[in-house]
């Protein structure tokens, strides 16, 4: 029965429409996988020689084993953010001749075979050979604490699918334990109670008694009977496998009304962002990258040396929800598409209301960076060019860009690590958003200088502003030229 | 009121959908009949410009679908389930749908309050989105979103698909009493030829693309269609 289950995971994975969209995502994607593998591994190997460098009075592997608690936390924050158990798929078989319990043991076992597993791996067993060869643990020593090691990411693996399933749903459940989290953190900050070192000391026992391996292997194991039997529990339509059903927060928006007639596309479009997952991140990371700025600011290498690359984060800080939701317009409509289509909508009005939306966010991102005139007046000023040249070429631009999107969204899926949407369009479209400005930025600066070439940028923006009817109207008729491919491609599913 | 003219439809070399000449008067009820790929969907697709004809066009009231787009503000359709916006709730979509067609929140709501009784109790206030809705009650919401706005021309693919016998039996009337109105043109196709005998005075059957039958409901209709389908 594994066979044939594997068999059609297999197929599902070649066929599957993320997979066949296009051959340069499919490659780029290898590509992402094959850097992280390498970079994990040159970790692997890389950080005993390190370590020893660096702390040579300490043992590299004690550093380690302090440093494992710290792992195996962000590993679960990302896995629940990233991974989740793909429990819908066995759908269609629940009503044939299987049994239950198979197929549970095979949607668990199958999770262990993600890639995400395969990272600790790879910088453990490295790490376990550097320890083996150099100091003087037996291979017995060795391998029990990578097996321990291993047995970890696994429990880490389970543990994820509990926490997705107890608090996928209810995210305010997670602040008692956050709560908690953060006490450790605290503790370990003022030096009270170091929990790393404490973690570490456990661990570092399995190489004197290498049985007490088995310890985090019970731990696996529990684990996997835990979700085994709760998946057994819950293995009917009606409560494991039921889709999400929210519940309706309903406000009438009615201070849109004063927008005129781009009214009713406003409403949708807040709706649109607000109640479905995957545009509602797009704000939130929209704010996360505004601390994009600390990074640079602070650093002379780009503040003194390559003030072009600060032009890049002003563009990114104040540009980012005009990136993240302009490039996807309007497959963000893709679900009903056809409908707008056969509508009595004016096409001016439609992408008038995605316009506002992205000005709005513009204006919205601009002042909340404007504390960033702590290092400086021309970094706000800057900044505040940038958002003008945004308004200005860059809304244009990505909406011009929009008429070439043919790829259905689905509104609900995370966006993390989602390409479904992404075609040749936005892969080409980063460059004149992000480069153009810098190179305009650069010419300006370097034939007069920096306060010129702010203001250069700001009027170039000030200049797309006032054409702004001009180039709506191109706009317009480049997505009406569009009409039946995009309708064909937004049903295509998957 | 449509008027359709050497209208062909090819993918790869395969034609869905091929008719000559067929006409549809103003204040008629026109039912459309056919097998599953029969090219009924796709006859309402490019009646709605979704998708280009490969020959020939539609005109609707005399402006040609895919050129002109004044069509649009005295026609509605309910296709399927994606022409609804899932994130809505329904009374969200109704009221969106009204602000499209210069309809203001009382009108709206006087037209749902006609329909009151259609809705069973199971669509309004409910605070659900359309998403969650079942595919009849999404059915439901669809097809009086279509009758919003005074429409001259209504077209309902398969509209008694998915729904309850009392939904169907209760858009049989709603159906008929729009056919009643002489201003009304409405298009329905169904795979039930006995709904679609019912509600509609003329049927055109559709068999891989071409239109094989064209009559008048009588009381023989039925009849002659079971013989025509019973292969």
């Amino acid at each position: 029965m594994f066979k044939r289950f594997l068999q059609l995971e297999l197929k599902s994975f070649f066929r599957s429409a993320s997979l066949g969209q296009s051959l340069g995502l499919k490659i780029f994607m290898g590509f992402l996988a094959i850097y992280f593998l390498v970079s994990f591994l040159i970790l692997g190997i890389a950080s005993y020689p390190l370590l020893k460098q660096y702390f040579p009075e300490q043992k590299p592997v004690l550093l380690v084993n302090n440093f494992v608690v710290i792992w195996l936390v962000s590993e679960l924050f990302m896995r629940f953010m990233i991974q989740s158990l793909p429990i819908m798929n066995i759908k269609p078989l629940m009503v044939n001749n299987i049994k239950r319990q198979e197929m549970i043991h095979f949607v668990l076992l199958k999770s262990l075979f993600s890639f995400y597993n395969l990272l600790t791996p790879i910088v453990v067993i490295p790490f376990g050979i550097w320890c083996w060869r150099e100091e003087n643990f037996t291979p017995l020593q060795v391998i029990a604490w990578i097996v321990a090691m291993l047995a970890l990411v696994i429990s880490v693996n389970y543990a994820n699918f509990l926490l997705k399933k107890k608090f996928a749903e209810n995210l305010k459940g997670l602040i008692p334990y956050l709560a908690v989290g953060l006490v450790f953190a605290g503790l370990e900050y003022f030096e009270v109670f170091k929990i790393s070192e404490f973690i570490g000391g456990l661990i570092h026992w399995v190489f004197e008694f290498p049985l007490l391996a088995l310890l985090p292997i019970l731990l696996a194991f529990g684990l996997y009977r835990w979700n085994f039997n709760y998946l057994k529990n819950n293995f009917y339509l009606d409560s494991g496998l039921k889709g999400k059903t929210t519940q309706v927060e309903s406000s009438d928006l009615a201070w849109t009304k004063r927008f005129g007639s781009i009214a009713p596309f406003l409403q949708l479009d807040l709706k649109l962002i607000w109640r479905n997952k995957r545009p509602k991140t797009t704000v939130w990371m929209s704010l996360v990258f505004l601390v994009y700025g600390l990074i640079f600011y602070p650093n002379p290498t780009y503040s003194v040396e390559m003030p072009a690359f600060l032009v890049f984060v002003g563009i990114f800080i104040t540009g980012i929800f005009v990136i993240n939701f302009g490039q996807f317009i309007p497959a963000w409509d893709s679900g009903y598409y056809s409908m707008m289509m056969s509508q009595n909508i004016p096409m001016r009005q439609y992408l008038d209301s995605k316009a506002g939306l992205m000005y709005f966010s513009i204006i919205v991102l601009a002042l909340l960076s404007t504390p960033y005139v702590y290092f400086g007046v021309n970094i706000l000023l800057l900044n505040l060019a940038c958002a003008v040249y945004n308004a200005g070429v860059n809304v244009p631009l990505i909406l011009y860009a929009g008429s070439f999107n043919k790829k259905r969204i689905d509104l609900e899926k995370s966006p993390m690590m989602n390409y479904q949407g992404t075609g040749t369009a936005q892969w080409i479209l980063g460059f004149p958003l992000l480069l153009i400005p810098i190179i305009l930025w650069y010419v300006a600066y370097k034939l007069v200088d920096q306060n010129f070439a702010t203001l250069s940028l700001g009027l170039i923006g000030l200049i797309g502003l006032l054409l702004r009817n001009l180039f709506m109207d191109k706009i317009v008729k480049a997505y009406k030229a569009k009409k039946h491919i995009q309708i064909n491609g937004f049903k295509q599913v998957g | 009121m449509i008027q359709v003219n050497n209208l062909t439809k090819t993918y790869n070399g395969t034609t869905v959908l091929n008719i000559e000449n067929l006409e549809i008067k103003k204040g008629e009820s026109f039912g459309l009949v056919g097998n599953n790929g029969a090219g009924k969907t796709t006859f309402f697709s490019l009646l709605l410009d979704l998708i280009q004809p490969t020959t020939g066009n539609i005109t609707n009231n005399g402006i040609q679908v895919h050129l002109s787009e004044d069509w649009k503000p005295f026609t509605t359709a309910f296709i399927d389930e994606s022409f609804l916006i899932g994130y809505l709730t329904p009374e969200e979509y109704f009221y969106f749908i009204g602000d499209l067609r210069g309809q203001n929140k009382a009108d709206v709501d006087a037209l749902l309050d006609k329909h009151k009784e259609f809705f069973n109790d199971e669509i309004l206030n409910n605070k659900k989105y359309l998403r969650d809705l079942s595919k009849g009650n999404q059915k439901k919401v669809g097809i009086i979103a279509a009758l919003i706005g005074n429409p001259e021309v209504i077209i309902l693919d398969e509209p008694f698909a998915n729904l309850d016998p009392t939904t169907q039996i209760r858009l049989k009337r709603i159906i008929k009493e729009l056919a009643d109105n002489p201003d009304v043109t409405i298009l329905v196709s169904s795979h039930d030829l006995m709904h679609t005998v019912e509600v509609s005075n003329r049927i055109v059957a559709l068999n891989k693309g071409e239109v094989v039958k064209d009559i008048q409901t009588s009381e023989e209709t039925l009849k002659e269609l079971e013989a025509f389908f019973a292969v």
